[in-house]
């Protein structure tokens, strides 16, 4: 019983950590409260869709199953490239102004969402996962792990180990980081400020499609896919301090670990509560959560 | 540093203007379905004289519109095809519609819209219990007509409201009650956290007690809810025979994915659904479902003559790849039922039309249906389905004769506890 309860909290914990990652760069390193961050969920979970839907018109039955490799592809490709296109065209203007980017962004989310129901339908979809994803390691008789939760976990895994060797061992990742440590003074040494910030943010919706598209394979397709995520997302990057990947990989693991400890002793919607509470409780002994970014900027 | 300021106080206009138009379109986006149609029924209306005006009330945006939209539709269709037949009492009917929003408040102020601004006929509309008790005291109030079409949790009757869905004993009674004799005794309760699954877990508890059944677990997720690893864990440490499912909403993709992924299939634990319908099981795919169980009144597969042309003309009016399912079968017998009712009463008068629909029949798509005078609900067979792996329901349980409606569960003892006030 411990070994599935610690798997099920590892699990829900990569599922936390992939769906928050993208949010901790456009929220935790840019500070822009993206509320539009679940709707690049939706888009990344309905490419995988759409890309089922091409191979299974265009393409010989034998390439099926390789479908949902380049779905992975798609989705973080044209959240990539829709992030950026916001960026350019709405969010640039409103840095250093949180509010108005939150009603911004959530406009924005909402004409996702609903131009989603105009192009897919009201309805739900559905995806056929692929053969190789179906059915899990029998460990005993009771105990089986999923090969898709597996696979998620492998993918936060890369996507983690990614994301740190570009933060930290590229050029382009350190300039990322000196603007936004301090905008100005990166700006002074010559880094072109306005493109890094272009590139960050669609790094970060890039990041949101591809947890779309693993989110696919075990949860609902459908328009309001990203609001059900939104808020653990914040959760997540608010507790585990923003600006550095510690952090969001240390409040996955509480929340994560936490929800599946309580939900199993209790219910599933009295350990959400007890979760929350221990987030606020926390954050009034750490307000700035877990891991907090130690920079020279005078402001805060 | 004077002109940094008003440069900025500028851009800082500009801005507020784009985001109020950004605003805007999104209103107007989100309006957009409805108004095209309410147009359409302007267009309509010559003189006031010669048509009959009704309204149409459901969540055509936000969270619900995934199920209202599909009812609204078959409504729309009852109406077209009543006009096509000369209309009621030789005048066309002419539906205006409006949109609750998933918002109960809004079901509310729309019905008094409709009722009062409008002075229209009758409404259809609602699905969620919670729209119901927001729309039921403005009926009751303006002494208006309201035709619900969904399955809901029971314990109610408005003389104001007729209820076209079945209350729990045309559905979750009587398939207890097969499960018991079919399936075993050990059950598992899983549902959303609000009124309906809780009200309808405590019937069941009360029907297990008295029938010899056995509750291993009960289980509460918030709508929405999309991580069942837990809760699955639980099932299968409980090692009940059957699962009794009243999931709503997404939160059924996400239970049925997770639950064959950790290696339950039908053939292990028996999972019977009552508000999952031939369209929900085309948006979770009819793999993960192949072999669990549904309780309805209604299946697309149904075998009436009338089955057969309501599916041609549904897919007909709004394409090939729709299906149809027990509420959107529900709401064009409203409609239906309430043409027959007004026919007799030679008006639309409420207080007529309600006497007048005493004992209405109506040869439905399910069969023929009744109106029982005494609480407004309607005589409906019950019937019991298994997911093929086409996605359609195999009818596996049909009750001889259609039940009669017992929404306070009166001629149940066990039941004396939780309907005495």
């Amino acid at each position: 019983m411990w070994a599935i309860q610690l798997f099920n909290g590892l699990s829900y914990s990569s599922i936390l950590l992939l769906v928050a990652l993208g949010l901790s760069i456009t929220f935790g390193l840019m500070n822009v409260i993206n509320m539009a961050h679940g709707e690049f969920l939706m888009i990344g979970a309905y490419m995988v869709y759409v890309t089922q839907h091409l191979f299974q018109q265009y393409a010989p039955a034998a390439w099926f199953d390789s479908y949902y490799i380049f779905a992975l592809f798609v989705s973080f490709t044209v959240a990539f490239f829709l992030g950026m296109l916001l960026e350019m065209g709405l969010v640039k203007f409103l840095y250093r102004r949180p509010l108005d980017s939150l009603l911004a962004t959530w406009g924005v989310g909402m004409m996702l969402q609903q131009a989603a129901k105009m192009i897919f339908g009201a309805p739900n979809v559905a995806v056929t996962s692929p053969s190789w994803l179906e059915g899990g390691l029998q460990l005993t008789s009771v105990v089986v792990l999923p090969y898709k939760r597996l696979f998620i976990l492998a993918l936060v895994i890369v996507c983690l180990l990614s994301l740190y060797i570009y933060l930290y061992r590229t050029a382009a990742g350190r300039s990322m980081r000196a603007v936004m440590q301090n905008r100005d003074m990166a700006g002074c040494l010559g880094i072109s400020t306005r493109k890094v910030d272009r590139i960050t943010f669609a790094i970060g919706s890039g990041i949101a499609g591809l947890a779309g598209s693993a989110l696919a394979l075990i949860g609902p397709i459908g328009s309001s896919l990203g609001t059900y995520y939104i808020v653990d997302a914040f959760m997540v990057v608010v507790l585990g301090g923003v600006g550095k990947l510690a952090g969001v990989v240390f409040g996955a693991v509480t929340i994560g670990v936490l929800n599946v400890f309580f939900e199993s002793w209790l219910s599933a919607s009295i350990a959400k509560v007890i979760v929350f509470v221990i987030v606020i409780a926390f954050l009034q002994w750490r307000p700035r959560g877990f891991v907090s970014l130690k920079t020279r900027a005078l402001e805060s | 540093m004077e002109f940094m300021e008003k440069w900025q106080e500028k851009r800082k206009k500009v801005w507020f203007h784009t985001v109020c138009f950004l605003f805007i379109t999104m209103l107007l986006l989100a309006g957009c379905a409805e108004e095209g149609e309410s147009q359409e029924a302007d267009e309509e209306d010559g003189s006031q004289e010669d048509v009959i005006e009704v309204g149409i009330l459901h969540s055509l945006s936000g969270t619900m519109a995934i199920s209202e939209v599909s009812v609204k539709d078959a409504e729309l269709m009852a109406i077209n095809e009543i006009n096509e037949a000369g209309g009621v009492l030789g005048k066309q009917i002419v539906p205006i519609i409006e949109d609750g929003a998933s918002d109960w408040p809004t079901f509310s102020e729309k019905s008094r819209k409709l009722l009062e601004q409008d002075k229209v006929a009758t409404v259809f509309g609602g699905w969620t219990s919670a729209s119901r008790k927001a729309m039921l005291p403005v009926f009751e109030e303006l002494n208006g007509l309201l035709w619900y079409p969904v399955q809901y949790e029971g314990l109610e009757a408005s003389p104001n409201i007729f209820y076209t869905g079945a209350t729990t004993n045309q559905q979750i009674v009587p398939s207890v009650a097969w499960l018991l004799e079919n399936r075993g005794k050990k059950f598992f309760l899983l549902g959303s956290n609000y009124v309906f699954p809780i009200t309808a877990n405590n019937i069941i508890k009360a029907q297990l007690d008295s029938e010899g059944g056995e509750l291993v677990g009960e289980e509460y997720t918030e709508l929405g809810h999309t991580e069942y690893s837990t809760v699955i864990a639980k099932i299968k440490e409980s090692k009940p025979d059957v699962i009794y499912n009243t999931l709503n909403g997404d939160s059924n993709v996400a239970f049925f994915k997770q639950l064959k992924d950790a290696g339950i299939s039908a053939d292990d634990i028996t999972v019977l659904s009552v508000s999952v319908a031939e369209e929900e099981i085309r948006g979770i795919g009819a793999e993960y479902l192949e072999g669990h169980l549904v309780a309805w009144n209604y299946f697309q597969t149904t075998d009436t003559p009338e089955n057969k042309e309501f599916v041609d003309h549904y897919k007909e009016a709004y394409g090939e790849d729709r299906v149809t399912a027990d509420p959107i079968e529900a709401g064009y017998n409203a409609v239906h039922l309430w043409a027959k009712a007004v026919e007799k009463a030679g008006t639309t008068d409420v207080d007529k039309v309600r006497e007048a629909a005493k004992g209405i029949t109506f040869a439905a798509p399910e069969g023929t249906v009744t109106i029982d005078g005494d609480n407004q609900h309607l005589y409906k067979k019950v019937r019991i389905g298994e997911v093929t792996a086409e996605g359609q329901l195999n009818e596996i349980f049909s009750t001889e004769e259609a039940v009669k409606p017992d929404p306070y569960l009166s001629s149940y003892t066990w039941a004396e506890a939780l309907t005495s006030p």
